[in-house]
């Protein structure tokens, strides 16, 4: 819709360009855009040229990568090694395949993401909606917890966890994890700015409370829930230090830490299989790139869309 | 029939905020109140504690015969209409229309039907399909008038409807909810800060000031016969003009002149007269009301305003534009049915 407009608004300029001191105009755009598009070119060069360079280096056998480095050009090998990397049996007791140790990941990101965003919409909910009892210290106790990361807790937190049974297990890994002080925080800022009117409105057409959070405030709320699932999968994803401790089990290996894995080599005479690494590396990278490109577009879409 | 009835309604705010203290309202069927008052003196506290969504903290609504103090909004059989629409902005037209209805367990059918009359009635059919946030700010309003409308409801609660709409399409609308109401036949109450739309709009007028009411009436009776100063003062436009004055022997007398007093009182009083009913004596017509002091004369197109001062207070006059423009000196005319006594003390009227 704004499209047409602006193509609408836009035609009428372009027959009228053609006075001289117009193109001088054009022509001084143009330069601009061709310094932009340098500086942005440089940016990117910055950015994927590692990847690109791990990429094309996988491609090659081992030995190559070891005696000449970091290969610019593609090799011969790209099938075999990627073959290896996602079905071949790795780790100390063979149990975990590449992809096996993606699909953990993703088990991971997407509990950590999912679970992040269903507890701190509710308690962010509660916190809004709801006059209970010390609320606003409920919040700010909430809020204080972000002074304590992961690292600062993370014996008592195992300590919990062993003392349930969970070490070795989906729910060990992600559960302790999904209370989250930053999206109960972003969530709060959020119900705070919706219309007061809408509750009233809701609750005059009948909507209790389940209903005015369902119906209402989650689609609402969709632009937030993609900017706070975006971040949260890839943190998931991309934890290495607490599946460390919560899991001795190789068949609950995550990507990140299957990289260092096939590094390891327990013969020391042996070649590390820097190509499979890399390759892994790469298969690391391609799902939370996936995620953030699809969420993107609901996000600029909601962006656009709604209006409070 | 009686709709409504608001008893002794008194509302004190968690705060302490005292923003109704005990007033006494009726609404009979199919009719159309307005509360009207300055911003603050409780018009929305009023009409929230009808429509349930803010608690009574002494008093009684009745509405359709049954006490709905302690009613759900949902359960009160009211429809409201807000300020600023309030429409579920990811919802198409049809869907804000419907999900009130589709919460009550209303069938498909009925509902489908219910939407689809009330779109009509409205001229919203062609944008069933569309979000509010793809309508204007007048089509957005007749999308929150049809979420009341399709509820059925026993009475209309509207605050300030149109007061996020420009000055144009806001008498356009004015018109027509006025329209639709009496097509209706449903009661209404209208809360506006705008005296023009209390007068234009109203069956009968509620005046509130500070959480009490100054007077209830037609809208010909608020004008006519205000019954304090406050009311003379926020009714019409331009304002009443309230002059000091003594009174004694069966007359008001202001600076060296004595007019006939309407009624019988004694001592200092305000005296009220209406800008348009205060005549301006041409040069020789034998006017025999106090000299006014002309300073300012605005033109208005079909009327105009002398603005001056009569017994050194100011005072207003208006004028139809095609009467000679006044010197600087005038004489008033005035007839005793246009003066209005006010006690001086409590601004009551005598
Ligand atoms: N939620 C509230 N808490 C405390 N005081 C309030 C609240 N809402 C309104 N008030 C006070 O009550 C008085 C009446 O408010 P309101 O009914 O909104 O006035 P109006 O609609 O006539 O402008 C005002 O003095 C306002 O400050
Ligand atoms: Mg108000």
């Amino acid at each position: 819709m704004s499209q047409d407009q602006i193509a609408v608004t836009g035609k009428p300029v372009v027959p009228a360009a053609p006075s001289a001191s117009a193109t001088g105009a054009g022509a001084f755009v143009r330069r601009h855009q061709i310094v932009e598009h340098i500086v942005l070119l440089f940016g990117v060069l910055l950015m994927m040229g590692p990847i690109a360079v791990a990429f094309t280096t996988s491609t090659h056998d081992p030995v190559t990568i070891h005696s000449e480095g970091m290969q610019l050009g593609f090799g011969d090998n790209f099938l075999p090694t990627y073959e290896a990397v996602i079905f071949e049996q790795t780790g100390f007791t063979k149990q975990v395949t590449g992809w096996g140790m993606s699909l953990n990941s993703l088990i991971l990101g997407l509990g950590f993401a999912i679970g992040k965003i269903i507890v701190s919409m509710l308690a962010a909910y509660a916190i809004v909606y709801f006059r209970f009892p010390l609320g606003t210290l409920c919040f700010w106790i909430i809020f204080s917890t972000l002074l304590l990361p992961l690292e600062v807790r993370i014996l008592p937190s195992y300590e919990v966890v062993q003392g349930l049974g969970l070490l070795n297990s989906y729910t060990g890994l992600i559960l302790p994890l999904i209370a989250s002080a930053t999206g109960t925080f972003f969530f709060r800022q959020f119900f705070k700015s919706v219309p007061n009117e809408l509750l009233e409105a809701a609750r005059i057409d009948g909507a209790g409370p389940f209903r005015f959070f369902w119906d209402i405030l989650v689609p609402l709320s969709r632009t937030m829930i993609a900017a706070i699932f975006i971040i949260m999968f890839v943190v998931g994803w991309n934890q290495y230090l607490w599946p460390i401790l919560m899991t001795t089990d190789e068949s609950f290996y995550t990507v990140v830490r299957g990289i260092r894995q096939i590094l390891q080599v327990w013969i020391g005479a042996d070649i590390p299989d820097y190509n499979e690494a890399l390759g892994l590396a790469i298969i690391a990278m391609i799902p939370p790139v996936l995620i953030v490109i699809i969420f993107q577009r609901m996000f600029i879409k909601g962006l656009v869309e709604s209006e409070k | 029939m009686t709709t409504l009835e608001i008893k002794q309604a008194v509302k004190r705010y968690p705060n302490g905020a005292l923003a109704v203290k005990g007033v006494d309202v009726t609404v009979e069927d199919g009719e159309l109140v307005v509360f009207v008052g300055p911003s603050g003196c409780g018009k929305s506290t009023l009409l929230r504690m009808v429509a349930g969504l803010e608690s009574v903290t002494e008093g009684e609504i009745v509405l359709d015969g049954r006490l709905v103090n302690e009613v759900e909004p949902a359960n009160r059989n009211i429809a409201m209409v807000f300020q600023n629409y309030a429409l579920y902005p990811h919802m198409s037209v049809y869907k804000n229309l419907a999900y009130g209805l589709k919460n009550r367990g209303t069938p498909k059918a009925e509902i489908d039907a219910k939407v689809r009359e009330a779109a009509k009635l409205l001229q919203i059919g062609d944008f069933l399909e569309r979000k509010p946030s793809q309508l204007s700010g007048g089509q957005r309003q007749r999308v929150a008038m049809g979420r009341a409308i399709v509820r059925d409801p026993a009475i209309f609660l509207f605050d300030e409807p149109l007061s996020n709409l420009d000055a144009k399409l806001r008498n356009q609308m004015r018109l027509e909810i006025k329209r639709l109401q009496r097509r209706l036949g449903t009661a209404a109450i209208y809360v506006t800060h705008d005296q023009v739309e209390a007068m234009t709009l109203a069956d009968r007028i509620v005046v509130l000031n500070n959480g009490e009411i100054e007077q209830i009436g037609t809208p010909a009776q608020v004008y006519g016969a205000p019954a304090s100063t406050f009311v003379a003062s926020f009714i019409g436009a331009p304002p009443m003009n309230l002059l000091k004055a003594q009174t004694g022997d069966g007359a008001i007398v202001i600076g060296e002149s004595r007019i006939e007093a309407p009624v019988r009182a004694n001592g200092p009083v305000t005296l009220g007269i209406r800008p348009e009913r205060a005549h301006l004596a041409n040069g020789s017509g034998g006017a025999d009301g106090p000299p006014m002091k002309v300073d300012t004369v605005e033109e208005l197109g079909a009327v105009r305003l002398i603005h001056g001062s009569v017994g050194g207070q100011h005072f207003t006059a208006n004028q139809s534009a095609d009467e000679p423009i006044p010197g600087d000196q005038v004489r008033l005319r005035l007839q005793a049915d246009d003066l209005h006594l006010f006690d001086h003390g409590t601004g009551r009227r005598l």
